[in-house]
Order: structure tokens, then sequence, then C-alpha cells
């Protein structure tokens, strides 16, 4: 993942979809046909149980992103569509991660946790598993200070965003 | 509410009939089966195919001519990839149809159960929308959503998957109740056919501003049943037509403000005046890279006036100063009123038409003449059957030389008679879209204009069109190429030719056209051309086929070759001459 890639490059779509089986497969096959490749994708049920929202996060140029969210909207099951632009959204991300913990860097790994505000989710004797959730430039931070210490295995949710609370009251 | 118990194939049928569907186009099997015994008890008359891509062509033959939805079923698997074809081909040109497709029971999808495919996966980017029905009680529901969306909006193609089980009678899953007027429940589904009137007045004032304007016409505008508001904006305003490939017939060919056909292969005028104009107002068009050339160098100075019902289609191809997303005819009103209201402005366009009376007479669409020795001219044979038939004759065409030759040289003064595969460009189209074109209109006289090429692609369905009593008559201009690639083989690969000379001997059309049951013809000379489409004329109890055996080196010209500029256009050969 080209996490220190220019925020601009990437742009945050929030997809309110019906929450009907094939739907995500819509979504995605039009992405796919034009060949744009998804940096990442978050989807769950919305309040509503009718309803899913979709976060996309596509790598592309502004122009034919106007073209992508226009074929989007021409989907049947699409409902809604909101371009998100950053500093004006808040946008998560969840890691879970399993890094190499010998005793002697154990307490530093913890320090380093404690910063970014991360939780401790279970022990082993050589290892421990980690989570942290934030905004995706801090999960980066993040996974890139444990590097160094081996990381076993890692998984990130890919982010989910919505539109900041002034933003939404214009 | 009246309610009823009932199976889901019975319901399926009784959905169909509630939508106003007279004739569905169909060939039955294994999955779908159950659905064909209460077709037997409908008042639906059934269609029955020899091959599933002539019932989906037949459907969009059907469409083209009424406007109204055309129906085809089909069983699953191998029914359903043939029926791929016609539902891409609908999807490109936006015509209103409805696909049911039979499916292996709900249980057994995505096991390889025998004749399954993943039908909504494979055509989920060639349809409108799709539905898989999982459940008896949402098949009337679904029926009505598909039609809903196959006929608002911009028209297209949806697909409705239906597994076996719930529509067997024999099966307890296939138990459902019959409500009246079940709703809808399509909330991500909101075509906007109503008009900005700020963007009404800014095209207005466009229109007002501009000395060199063209009304660029594509099959929007008979999707919308818009000619007429058409016409009246073209005579408020003075400004030429141009009616594209999908669209002719929207606008009157005889009348004095057409300049005929735009596009690769359009006449001089059409193409010349677009090029130079400043400013295209283009009306359900999408400007199709056969319309434009190579793009960069597509009518550089006109500023764009850009109507559609699809928002993704303003911008797409070309940035518009002006987008108005709606309903075209809509649109073309509220300009109308606009202009009548504000005045049609004061320009003084007396050039620009002097120049386009000038493209007319010196680059008139036109062959070389005949000469004795020569092979019958194809050009011809359109020319006198256009006028040996009655004026609202329905023309259906294949893809090749033979549908720019019939689109150049018939006249189209009605809309709704010229029907082609224009998008896709599917060998083979015009027989059974003919066919669906007679089930449509019984009265009207309707005439395949062919290919060989294509001929042998879908001749089987005039079998279906002499044992179902639809008289359609098929001009084959038959050279024994497939002339459209032989001419591009000849003029961009040094006359290398490849793969495109078919047969002289073999088939026999005359004797295959009578083996499936029609009256059938063979003419070679220019003289016999038109006692045979007297004769042909003549015939109303079953089909006609002529075999015209057309000149093999004859070329559709005007060309723009490919990759070129509509400035490069290529005239033919005698008229080369003439000061541009």
């Amino acid at each position: 993942m080209n996490v220190h890639e220019p925020e601009f490059r990437y742009h945050t779509l929030v997809v309110t979809v019906e929450n009907k089986s094939g739907v995500l497969a819509r979504v995605a096959g039009l992405f796919a046909r034009r060949a744009f490749n998804i940096e990442s994708l978050a989807v769950a049920p919305t309040d509503d149980e009718e309803f899913s929202r979709i976060t996309v996060v596509v790598d592309l140029e502004s122009a034919p992103l106007d073209q992508v969210v226009k074929q989007l909207d021409k989907l049947v099951n699409v409902v809604e569509i909101r371009e998100l632009h950053p500093g004006h959204s808040v946008e998560r991300e969840l890691m879970i991660v399993t890094v190499i913990a010998e005793p002697d860097t154990r307490d530093e790994i913890v320090e380093h946790l404690d910063r970014a505000g991360g939780k401790v989710l279970s022990l082993g004797t050589d290892r421990m598993m980690l989570s942290l959730v934030g905004p995706p430039s801090r999960v980066d931070d993040f996974e890139d200070l444990l590097r160094p210490y081996g990381i076993v295995e890692l998984q990130r949710t890919g982010r989910v965003a919505l539109a900041s609370l002034d933003d939404a009251l214009d | 509410m009246a309610t009823e118990p009932m199976d889901g194939g019975r319901a399926l049928i009784r959905a169909l009939e509630e939508e106003g569907v007279d004739v569905m186009f169909g060939l039955p099997g294994g999955a779908i089966l159950p659905v064909y015994d209460p077709i037997i008890d409908s008042s639906i008359r059934h269609i029955l195919v020899r091959h599933e891509q002539g019932a989906g062509h037949m459907a969009e033959g059907y469409a083209h001519a009424t406007g109204r939805p055309g129906v085809a079923m089909v069983t699953s698997g191998p029914a359903a990839t043939n029926i791929v074809t016609p539902l891409c081909d609908a999807y490109l040109d936006s015509v209103p149809m409805v696909v049911i497709t039979g499916q292996v029971p709900y249980a057994a999808i995505g096991t390889d159960a025998f004749q399954e495919c993943d039908t909504t996966g494979i055509t989920q980017s060639i349809t409108k929308h799709n539905f898989l029905v999982t459940d008896a009680q949402d098949i009337p529901r679904t029926i009505k959503e598909a039609f809903h969306i196959a006929t608002t909006g911009r028209p297209g193609p949806v697909l409705v998957d239906i597994p076996k089980d719930i529509v067997d009678p024999t099966n307890p899953r296939s138990a459902m109740t019959w409500e009246d007027d079940v709703a809808m429940d399509l909330p991500g589904y909101r075509p906007q056919v109503d008009v900005d009137p700020e963007a009404i007045r800014a095209a207005a004032k466009l229109v007002r501003d501009a000395e060199r304007p063209v009304l660029y016409v594509g099959g929007g505008i008979l999707k919308a049943r818009a000619a007429e508001a058409l016409r009246e904006l073209a005579e408020l305003t003075g400004i030429g037509v141009v009616t594209t490939l999908m669209a002719r017939g929207a606008f009157p060919d005889s009348h004095e403000l057409c300049l005929g056909m735009p596009g690769m292969h359009g006449n001089y005028t059409a193409v010349t005046a677009m090029q130079e104009a400043d400013l295209l107002v283009a009306l359900g068009a999408r400007f199709d890279d056969r319309v434009t050339g190579r793009l960069d160098g597509f009518a550089p100075d006109a500023r764009i006036v850009h109507v559609d019902i699809d928002p993704a289609e303003l911008g797409k191809v070309r940035r518009p100063d002006v987008a108005v997303q709606g309903d075209v005819r809509v649109a073309i009103e509220a300009l109308v009123a606009e202009l009548s209201d504000g005045g049609t402005g004061d320009v003084d366009r007396s050039a620009w038409k002097s120049r386009i009376s000038g493209w007319q007479e010196r680059f008139p669409l036109a062959y070389e003449p005949w000469v004795p020795g020569d092979a019958l001219k194809p050009q011809y044979v359109i020319e006198q059957l256009r006028d040996a038939t009655p004026d609202d004759t329905i023309v259906a065409s294949g893809v090749g030389q033979h549908q720019m030759w019939a689109s150049q040289y018939w006249t189209f003064d009605h809309p709704y008679t010229w029907i082609n595969s224009g998008g896709l460009g599917t060998m083979g189209f015009s027989i059974p879209a003919a066919i669906g074109a007679k089930v449509a209109h019984p009265d009207r006289m309707v005439w395949a204009v062919d290919g060989d090429g294509c001929f042998q692609m879908t001749a089987q369905e005039l079998v279906t069109a002499t044992v179902e009593e639809i008289p359609i008559k098929v001009a084959l201009l038959n050279n024994s190429y497939l002339g459209m690639v032989r001419q591009w083989q000849e003029m961009f690969y040094d006359e290398r030719y490849s793969e495109v000379f078919l047969s002289k001997e073999v088939p026999d059309y005359k004797m295959w056209a009578e083996s499936m049951g029609c009256f059938a013809m063979r003419v070679d000379d220019p003289d016999e051309v038109d006692d045979a489409i007297a004769r042909a004329n003549e015939v109303d109890d079953r089909p006609v086929v002529i075999d015209f055996r057309v000149a093999a080196a004859e070329k559709v010209f005007p060309m723009v070759p490919s990759g070129k500029t509509n400035s490069e256009l290529v005239v033919p050969e005698f008229q080369q001459d003439q000061p541009r």
C-alpha cells in the first residue's frame, strides 16, 4: 500500500446503497471495468438495515472521478453518493497487528502504543497483538514505528468516513 | 386490495399481462419449463424462435418500432448466454427490453448444475439493471420494477433471472399470494425528466448568438418521442439538422433544413457543417466516436449545448458549454418557448446558409453510375427499393456496407421507420429485428436490408417468420464478401485481403430461402431489379428473400478514415476535384 503518497491522489466516496446481495459486486465492477484501482473499501449496514454504506477510497485524477460518480449514481441500487474532502470529513481506520516483542523491546513497544492511543489485545511469550483506531495517517505512522521490531501479521480495515459536522450544516 | 393464492410461474405470466405485454419472443428449456405451461392459457402471443439471439433482436425490433418494451424469455445456461449479444446491443442503443431467463433451482445455484451459468454476473455490465429473484412472492414486484426501469429515464434492457423452484407449482417454494397493485421499491432510482430553466435560458442565448449553428440530433429524440418538438425548434430557428445513424427518421430527410447523416459515412454536408459550426446543439446524442472522428479535431470552433436525460453523458466525451439534464422533449419544448418569448436573435446567417447549400450542390451523396458490363450497384438496389415501397415502410438493416447504403440512400421521412444496430454493430441484426417490427405492425411493409455475411448469422429466423406467419421481406445485398472489412483492407491494408471472401457459389440463397418457406428470387442485372421488387411487394402470405448479386468492389463513400479528423473526409473519386 502506497501509504506515503500525497493525500490528493485519493478520493473518498461515501456511497449509500441498498443492503442486498450483489450490490457490492456492482459497485466494485464499475471501478474494475474502467481500470480504476480501489485503494480501500469498507462496507457495513447503516443504522437502517435496509441500507449499507460503502466508504471507498479511489486512486485517480478528479476528471474521471466525475464520470465514475455519475456512473455509480446510475446503478439502481445506489441511493446516494457523497465525495468527502480532506479537512471536511472525519476518517478512521482500525488496525490489528501482531508484532515480535522480546522482553527487551516489550516496554518500548507499549510506550509507542500508549502514545498512539492503542490497546493490547493479546500477549504471548515473544509477541503481542495490538490494535489501534485512528486517522489513517496515524495508523500509517504507528505501522512504521512497529516495523523494525518485526511485524508477524497485520490487518487494516480500510477507512470509514463521514462528513464533519460543520460541513453537514451547510 | 384483491389477493389470490398462486404459484410463481402463473404470477410471472400474470405480471407480464398486467404490464400490457401482447407478444413475447422465446424458446423454452429445462429451467424455464414451468413458466411455459401458463403461457398456453395466456393472452400473450408467444413467438417460438429458432435461436435465442433471434428472440432478443426480435424484442429489440419490436421496441424500436413501437417505443414499447420488447419482451423475450429463454431458459438458463446456453440460452442465457445466447441472449447476451442482444442485451448488449439494446444497452448500447438504449432500447427498452425485458428479458426473462430461467435459472437452476435456488439451492443448486453455484454448484455448476446442468445448464447453470451466472447470468446476472455475466450481464451486469450490459444491462441497465438485472435481478435474481429468490422468492416467489417477489416476482410481481420485480416484473413491475423491471418494466419501470427499462422504459423510464434513459431506456435500456433489464434482465430478470428466475430460479426454477420458485415457478414450479410442484415445489412448495413456488407458493405465493398474488396481490393487485404491488408497490415498487426502488429507493436509488429517480430519473430526472424536468429541466433546469436556467440552463434553458443559457442554451437559448447561445442559439440566438450563433452564426453557424447545427442541431445535432441522436437516437434520444426517438426514445423521448420528440420528433414533433424537434421540427418545431428547427422551423422556429431555421437551423439545419443532422440526424445520426440512430436518429434517421427523427427529422424528415425531405425537409429543407435536413442536412443528412453525420459521421464516418455521413454525407459531406452533414459532416462539414458540424465541423465548421460555431454551435452544436446536441439533442439526445452522445458524441460517439463514429460521429466525432478523431476527437481532438472534432468541431474545433463549436460551443456545445448538450441535452441528455443521462447525466453521465454530459461531459463524458466533450465538455459542454451548457449542459441540460432531463428529457429531451421537455427540454426542446422549453427551448422553443424561451425562443418564442425572447426572440430567436438577429444574427445574419445568410453566409452560413449559402456555404451549406454550396456543399449540398458540390458534394451530393452519389456513386459511380452503372455502365454495361458492370455488376449490379448496391446503392441502385436501395434507391429502387425506396421508390417502390410505401412511405411508411419500416427498414431494418444488419451491419456493414449495406447498412450504410441503406441509411444513406433511403429517404426517411417518418420516425420509427429505421431499425438498426448502431452502438454494438451486431451482424445478423436485421432479420430478427424486422420480424419483431412486423409483429408490432402487421399492416406495414417491413423490409430487412441485409448483407450476405449477416444473413448467414441469423437466417434461421426466417423459419420462425414462415411458421408464425410474419411476412417480412429481405433484400440481400450479396457481394460474396464481408464487404466493410474488405473495404478497409483495400483502403488501409494495401489491398491485402485477409479472410473476407465468403463464396460465390454457396450457399444458394434462393434454395436456402425456399427451404425455409420463403418466396425467393435471384437478381443479377439492373433491369431485373424493379420487377423483382414489385413481385416481392405482392407477396403477403410468407417471407420473401431477394438475392441481389451486387458489385464486390463497391465502397461506401464518403468516409472518414479511422483515426482521422472529420475534416479529412474522403469523397468518391469523381468529387475529389470539387473545391471544398
